[in-house]
């Protein structure tokens, strides 16, 4: 039997340590390990609870207006504040272009390089003409000897599958990509101010008014956005599928999906977001379950903390206690959530298939119209897994990008109306308890908030990485990235690029995972579910 | 391919298979001599020097205790862009994020760049002094950051959390983050530091500075906590495209306001720019679509040591600005820039100015109503 360590784990966001052990060319058995903390917890208490979306914003760099709209939510629903349409819309707006930008970035950035193979795009033919400058430039920058970012990596892996020509189109896209994430973050600092960390949505809505010529440069950029990801991402996402058609079905993992929903619909009702709030379970895709808040538990078996029961979050103790690594006992930071008892996937293909089953039509004809081109009609338990994950995320990029050009219509006509309200005034009271549950781009994101004397008296937040990347539960149930690598074939171990693909597909973000959790707090964490 | 064209047009070739023809080129070059502080008339020069590099400039990037922000923020630079950057202007052998290799091949590529030495170390996250803490590959991240120090020529901090610890180094800093400042001095290396406070950082400034270096072979003037004088000589009220309004005694009071709309000062929301020394309004963010302020977003003091403590209670006005009334001439504001500068001398000062800030938070509302 063969174990693999890969420390550092790359191309994710913070520090991930990954164990698996290999037998007979197959994964047996996995372990996830995340290592550092920065006790965010105990830094908001006692401040005034309007500085907290600014401060939990840089829990994660990747997804901070997620935290921000997640933490001024807990306040608009702690101070009892009803947002004004456009406040509303505007926010959709921010978030949306973080969506897009995450997606792109991931696909491209993070995860293409597990599949397309740099090295091979040199003998490609090309006959374009752009094409054969791409190359050109390749073949000077390896010929340099300094291949900065892609040098040692497990080129000429014979899973690579692509033909050269497939290879140099997608090297091509990763440069042009670099450049469209970077637009789509230009718009949610249009309105934010700058990405990261966007500046304009405090408890109460958004703080500026946009202007006529605000909206047209809006509706103008997200064009271009719509355009590149209907004439390139997709197609690339079709063009690359068929040469890893063997990859259908592995790294499944439990078929549990949970989704707090996200994108603000105007009756305010989370079953009515773009994408939908719910919970699946066992692949029972008709079914959607509501998924609340109070049925959360986190389970410290095999986390470093002193043992305690499953607790919910709001009544859940922290007593962190380092033992050292050892995979039988307590190997990582990270403690196990669970809905319902049961380990959770959370994240694009999680929202798109909640969204699926709960019949959005949007989520429901793109679904439909991909399992049609795939052969599988009716089928949505084909997605599940790793291929699932990458189309997941595709037509969810799509989806959002379309939602947003109308986001940006139905403001015009709010002001054509003479509606320009995008900020509602509030007091805070001296005591006030609130929950923002809501989606980051890697999945189920919640803030809980508990104000006393106008200042925070505590703050807890469960984020998406921590769903996914868990370890296993009091009743050796795997975490859902671990369960997903059990029977991943590896046919090098030395070079162990079929884990990466699995692990990379969920999309991980350690620093949300484990950042939040205070490793010496001894206290209580006493919030109640409002 | 034809290797002795003249690595002049194979530079240019290759800027243009990304739609950047040789006219734009010049014009980032023109940019760039004036990000720093060099007249325009050095673009060909700045264009020369990038193009006849004969090796690109290795760069070792290591993440801390970060949020990774500032990678965020760098990948989505504009003129020159990542991918400029990344295959034209700097060989980034080591960053977690964006390198291809994983594990054990990844690394092999940092002991081979530690061995090398001659990079320019970046590094975004300060480091837990906390046992435990912070760890990377089972060890201390202090005793990492010891090993990548020593054969760097420099340390370029980016970012608040490399600087002085950052947010997670806010009251009662839990795991004892400590900036790359006092890393260096804990471990006994003595290197050139540059710090680039913000957050997060703005990715031309970090361009800005390696350019300068690679220009000039020098590193830039910095002020008296180490920050290039280029970037930070000048408060954001210095530049900002409200100060007219605050002149003028114009002020929002409330967000989502006419006033709002007709970008009056954001002054009594609690905007920190009097204190804060920042090219913010000049540079701004994302290929200059907005800056916080434009956005309508009163400035936190972002480019400010310690400003999550020093500035608490972001939406609270800071004390001690005399507000001008219609027609009057303000005064006060630039008083509050000197006095933090000379407080920032003194050191100590400049704790009490920020005491003085967040005594003054308790009691006052300001946004809230």
């Amino acid at each position: 039997m063969a174990r693999i360590t890969i420390d550092p784990f790359t191309r994710i966001e913070g520090h991930l340590r990954i164990d698996v052990e290999v037998e007979g060319g197959k994964v047996k058995d996995a372990w996830t390990t995340g290592t550092l903390f920065r006790g965010f917890e105990i830094i908001l208490q006692g401040r005034d609870p309007r500085d907290a979306w600014h401060i939990t914003q840089r829990i994660c760099g990747v997804c901070p207006t997620s935290h921000g709209h997640a933490s001024s939510m807990s306040m608009d629903d702690a101070f009892k504040i009803k947002l004004p349409d456009n406040g509303r819309i505007l926010r959709n707006i921010i978030e949306g272009a973080q969506f897009v930008h995450s997606h792109i970035l991931w696909f491209y950035h993070l995860n293409a390089l597990d599949y397309v193979d740099v090295v091979s795009a040199l003998k490609a033919q090309p006959k374009e003409a752009s094409l054969k400058k791409v190359q050109q430039k390749l073949k000077s920058f390896v010929e340099s000897g300094q291949l900065g970012p892609f040098a040692n990596a497990y080129w000429g892996h014979p899973a690579y599958k692509l033909p050269p020509d497939v290879n140099l189109l997608a090297v091509a896209h990763y440069l042009e990509a670099l450049e469209m994430q970077a637009k789509a973050a230009q718009v949610s600092a249009m309105f934010g101010g700058r990405m990261p960390m966007t500046m304009t949505s405090p408890p109460g809505g958004v703080t500026h008014v946009p202007t006529v010529d605000d909206l047209k440069n809006y509706l103008f950029r997200v064009k271009e956005l719509q355009d590149w990801i209907d004439s390139v991402f997709i197609p690339d996402v079709l063009a690359i599928a068929p040469f890893y058609l063997d990859w259908a079905g592995v790294g499944k993992g439990f078929g549990n999906f949970l989704s707090w929903g996200v994108f603000e619909d105007a009756s305010f009702d989370p079953k009515k977001r773009l994408l939908p709030r719910g919970a699946i379970f066992a692949s029972d895709f008709p079914k959607v379950h509501e998924a609340k808040p109070e049925d959360v538990t986190e389970d410290t078996t095999h986390g470093w903390y002193k043992d305690a029961k499953p607790l919910n979050p709001s009544v859940g103790e922290t007593q962190p206690e380092y033992t050292g690594y050892d995979q039988n006992k307590k190997y990582t930071w990270a403690k196990a959530p669970r809905l319902q008892n049961k380990p959770m996937e959370v994240g694009a293909l999680a929202r798109m298939l909640v969204a699926y089953a709960s019949g959005q039509p949007t989520a429901k004809k793109l679904i439909d119209s991909t399992l049609t081109a795939i052969g599988h009609s009716g089928q949505p338990q084909v997605l599940l897994g790793v291929i699932g994950r990458i189309a997941g995320r595709a037509l969810e990029c799509k989806m959002v990008a379309d939602a947003m050009f109308q986001w940006g219509l139905d403001i015009v006509e709010n002001i054509k109306k003479g509606n320009t309200a995008v900020y509602t005034e509030y007091t805070i009271p001296d005591k006030a308890r609130g929950i923002g549950l809501w989606e980051a781009p890697r999945g189920a994101l919640g803030h809980w908030i508990d104000v006393e004397g106008k200042k925070i008296k505590n703050y807890q937040c469960v984020v998406p990485t921590t769903w996914n990347v868990c370890p296993r539960d009091g009743k050796g149930v795997r975490g859902p990235i671990e369960e997903a690598l059990v029977g991943t074939a590896v046919a090098n171990p030395e070079k162990p690029l079929e884990v990466l693909r699995v692990v990379h597909s969920f999309d991980p973000c350690l620093a949300c995972t484990v950042h939040v959790i205070h490793p010496e707090s001894n206290r209580i964490m006493n919030f109640k579910v409002c | 391919m034809a290797k002795k064209e003249g690595a002049s047009k194979q530079f240019l070739d290759a800027l243009e298979f990304r739609g950047i023809k040789r006219r734009d080129f010049l014009k980032f070059c023109g940019a760039t001599a004036a990000l720093i502080g060099l007249s325009e008339l050095h673009a060909p020069k700045i264009a020369a020097a990038l193009e006849k590099a004969a090796k690109r400039q290795p760069v070792v990037w290591l993440n801390f205790a970060s949020d990774t922000g500032c990678t965020e923020a760098f990948i989505k630079a504009t003129y020159p862009s990542a991918a400029d950057v990344i295959l034209d202007i700097l060989s980034v052998d080591y960053n977690e994020t964006i390198m291809a290799a994983a594990g054990k091949q990844a690394e092999e590529i940092l002991n081979k760049s530690k061995s090398a030495g001659g990079y320019i170390l970046i590094v975004e996250g300060g480091i837990p002094t906390k046992k435990g803490h912070g760890m990377i590959g089972n060890r201390e991240m202090l005793d990492v950051f010891k090993d990548f120090a020593g054969p760097a020529v420099a340390v370029l901090a980016i970012g608040s959390c490399a600087t002085t610890g950052g947010v997670p180094a806010a009251k009662p800093n839990p795991s004892q983050i400590i900036g790359m400042s006092e890393a260096l001095k804990r471990v006994g290396v003595t290197k050139p530091l540059i710090n680039l406070d913000l957050c997060p950082v703005n990715p031309q400034y970090l361009v800005g500075v390696v350019v300068n270096f690679l220009l000039l072979g020098k590193l830039p003037d910095l002020d008296n906590v180490g920050r290039p004088k280029m970037f930070y000589g000048q408060t954001i009220h210095d530049n900002c495209e409200r100060r007219a309004h605050f002149d003028a005694g114009r002020f929002v009071e409330k967000f989502g306001s006419q006033e709002e709309a007709l970008n009056y000062c954001l002054y009594k929301m609690g905007c920190k720019g009097p204190m804060t020394y920042s090219a913010c309004p000049k540079i701004q963010y994302n290929d200059r679509a907005s800056w916080c302020i434009k956005a309508g977003g009163p400035c936190i003091g972002c480019a400010e040591p310690g400003w999550t403590d020093k500035f608490a209670g972001f939406y609270e006005r800071l004390p001690g600005v005399t507000i001008p009334g219609i027609g009057g001439v303000e005064k006060g504001a630039d008083t509050i820039g000197a006095v933090a500068a000379a407080a920032t001398v003194a050191g100590i000062a400049v704790h009490a100015v920020a005491t003085a800030a967040s005594d003054r938070t308790k009691e006052k509302k300001g946004g809230e109503k």
